[in-house]
């Protein structure tokens, strides 16, 4: 090294020095304790006592832990594809030529925004059985007995499925920002060859935001698998018959309220694989689908 | 054929936008109204008063009066705005939620803006050896979901004795998230590299070309991290649920979901009204940041 390459070298690694220490500290060392952990009986008061793979053992016949990976996976198949088909339909809508657009866009936009503590709140009087304006809708329209959404084991998901599709708005922003991007020259050649509405968004739209959409099913993924705050303020623990107890709520009840530590962390190396497993399988699934225009 | 197409489109998108409103509408409307109006049976929208008229004169109705034959009924239109007052008086520690929350937004915005900034620096406008791949690992970090690091976190917290403060919020801020500093890194790739060799060659040290020449130059990149950052914090819920422990350190996010745990099911007006008054902030800085913000998620979600 030359000492012109040296000077750099430490001038250089004296800016990044913030994001170093940052990742020492908050991502290297944690997980390697994690790791460590998720082989221990751990309760933060004495000492971690290694126990092999006992944690994992447990996982397997904790019928509370299937519970709320089922739950998980319930609310992430349902609340990923409706948001998606959601989301893209109000974009395409935006992207006519309509007047307003941004006034449009700012109204789907902004639930997206609010506070996840403001939004439980709303919608716990929303969807309350008795008084809640949503029942109230259903049964002016004639559904005389309209669910008791967060009373009921059978509607807790579907509540906050509900409730996730009210903050899609991120999502179309994105739509959106991809939409305006396609150059006009596609859709003009695609009018010559005489291609319908259909077709055009079909053959030239979709393949030109693939890159966005693919982007979006993995946010999604990643998002809906550690949903936590709306499920833990409007449901506590989980519901009625843990109907809403999803896998970082029960985590989160493992490491803190039960102050199994080694537990919390064996669940969340779980979490990891099964994420990165499906972001593996989407990748997958739509590697030729996905088009990139520039590469 | 045309027509039929925009009336179909201004239908979908004005019934579509009353739906994404009514939330948010019904949040304000119960929060300034009476109890009793607000489980009324059907719903008003507007919260009213009512006032007997009997023969010329004209005074409120009481609570439960049966009003007699000769004399009629009327409601006339009018907003509890003292329930915005009692709801705060209701949440006890309103003050001190506010000011924590504003004490940490102001921390950690200013920590993320600084050390990404700096990051970002020194992963784009500096050569040195090992820099893309030290850059690797910090976009592999991004991978990594908050619950594996959550428990060793606190415990690191817990062993220098600060949970229970807000320390834990704000400290992590001023270590450059990955996130923000890749964010920054297109961004600032973007400004010419003659620039800096021009100012190199005038004998500018590295850190004044940072501060005096790249940072003015990226200024709207530097607002959309800010501007997220300032949201993350006002929102946040997990994190001060995980380490504050007295009610006077709660945020103002932490603050409403134990007011509603205590009171929960039964004070709609003042959960509605509170909640107003946390949403009502992040609105009002939507609309004035509309631009930024919307380029900034545009930005995200196309380059990412």
């Amino acid at each position: 090294m030359t000492r012109g390459e040296r000077h750099s070298l430490w001038i250089g690694l004296l800016f990044v020095s913030p994001w170093i220490v940052g990742f020492l500290a908050f991502t290297l060392y944690p997980v390697i304790a994690s790791t460590a952990y998720s082989f221990c009986d751990y309760d933060v008061l004495s000492k971690p006592v290694w126990i092999g793979t006992l944690n994992y053992r447990e996982m397997l016949t904790d019928s509370v832990f299937w519970q709320s990976l089922r739950n998980t996976l319930y609310f992430a198949a349902f609340s990923i594809p409706l948001g998606l088909v959601m989301s893209l339909s109000v974009a395409v809508l935006l992207n006519q030529s309509v007047r307003g657009r941004s006034v449009f866009r700012a109204i789907f936009f902004l639930p997206s925004l609010i506070p996840v503590v403001a939004s439980s709140m709303i919608w716990l009087w929303i969807l309350n059985g008795n008084f809640g304006l949503l029942n109230h809708a259903l049964k002016s329209i004639g559904i005389a007995h309209p669910p008791q959404w967060l009373a009921d084991p059978a509607w807790t998901k579907p509540s906050l499925i509900l409730m996730s599709l009210w903050g899609v708005g991120h999502a179309m922003v994105i739509y959106l920002a991809a939409l305006q991007d396609v150059p006009r020259s596609l859709y003009e050649s695609a009018d010559l060859d005489g291609a319908g509405a259909w077709s055009r968004f079909r053959h030239v739209t979709l393949p030109m935001i693939s890159p966005v959409i693919y982007f979006n099913l993995i946010m999604g993924i990643i998002g809906s698998l550690q949903v936590f705050s709306q499920a833990f303020i409007m449901l506590g623990g989980g519901g009625p018959q843990r109907s809403a107890l999803f896998y970082a709520v029960y985590l989160y009840l493992n490491a803190f309220e039960y102050r199994q530590m080694g537990y919390a962390c064996a669940m969340a190396w779980v979490l990891f694989i099964i994420i990165l497993f499906l972001t593996w399988v989407a990748t997958r699934s739509t590697r030729k689908l996905v088009y990139y225009a520039a590469e | 054929m045309r027509t039929l197409k925009k009336v179909i489109v201004y239908a979908l998108l004005l019934s579509g936008s009353a739906v994404f409103l009514v939330p948010l509408l019904w949040m304000v409307s119960t929060g300034l109204k009476p109890l009793d109006q607000t489980m009324s049976m059907p719903p008003t929208w507007l919260p009213y008063r009512e006032y007997v008229q009997d023969g010329g004169q004209l005074r409120e109705r009481k609570a439960g009066e049966v009003v007699t034959a000769t004399a009629t009924v009327v409601r006339k239109v009018s907003f509890r705005w003292e329930n915005i007052g009692l709801a705060i008086t209701a949440m006890k520690y309103f003050p001190r939620y506010l000011f924590n929350t504003l004490f940490l937004c102001l921390l950690t915005v200013t920590g993320t803006v600084l050390s990404s900034a700096l990051a970002a620096y020194g992963f784009s406008r500096i050569e040195w050896r090992g820099r893309n791949r030290l850059f690797v690992v910090a976009l592999a970090t991004m991978m990594v979901p908050f619950p594996v690091v959550m428990v060793p976190v606190y415990c690191l917290f817990r062993s220098v004795g600060w949970i229970g403060t807000l320390k834990p919020l704000w400290v992590g801020s001023f270590c450059a998230g990955a996130f923000n500093v890749f964010l920054l890194r297109q961004f600032f790739m973007t400004i010419p590299k003659d620039l800096s060799e021009a100012a190199r060659i005038d004998g500018c040290g590295e850190f004044r070309i940072f501060w005096q020449i790249v940072l003015p130059l990226c200024r709207p990149a530097l607002m959309v991290v800010g501007l997220f950052q300032f949201m993350a914090t006002w929102n946040d819920f997990l994190g001060p649920l995980i380490y504050l422990t007295e009610q006077k350190d709660y945020t103002l996010a932490l603050g409403l979901q134990f007011f509603q745990s205590q009171h929960g099911g039964t004070e709609w007006h003042y959960l509605m009204a509170a909640s107003t008054l946390i949403a009502l902030p992040v609105i009002i800085l939507f609309f004035f940041t509309q631009k930024t913000f919307i380029e900034g998620i545009s930005m995200t979600g196309i380059k990412g």
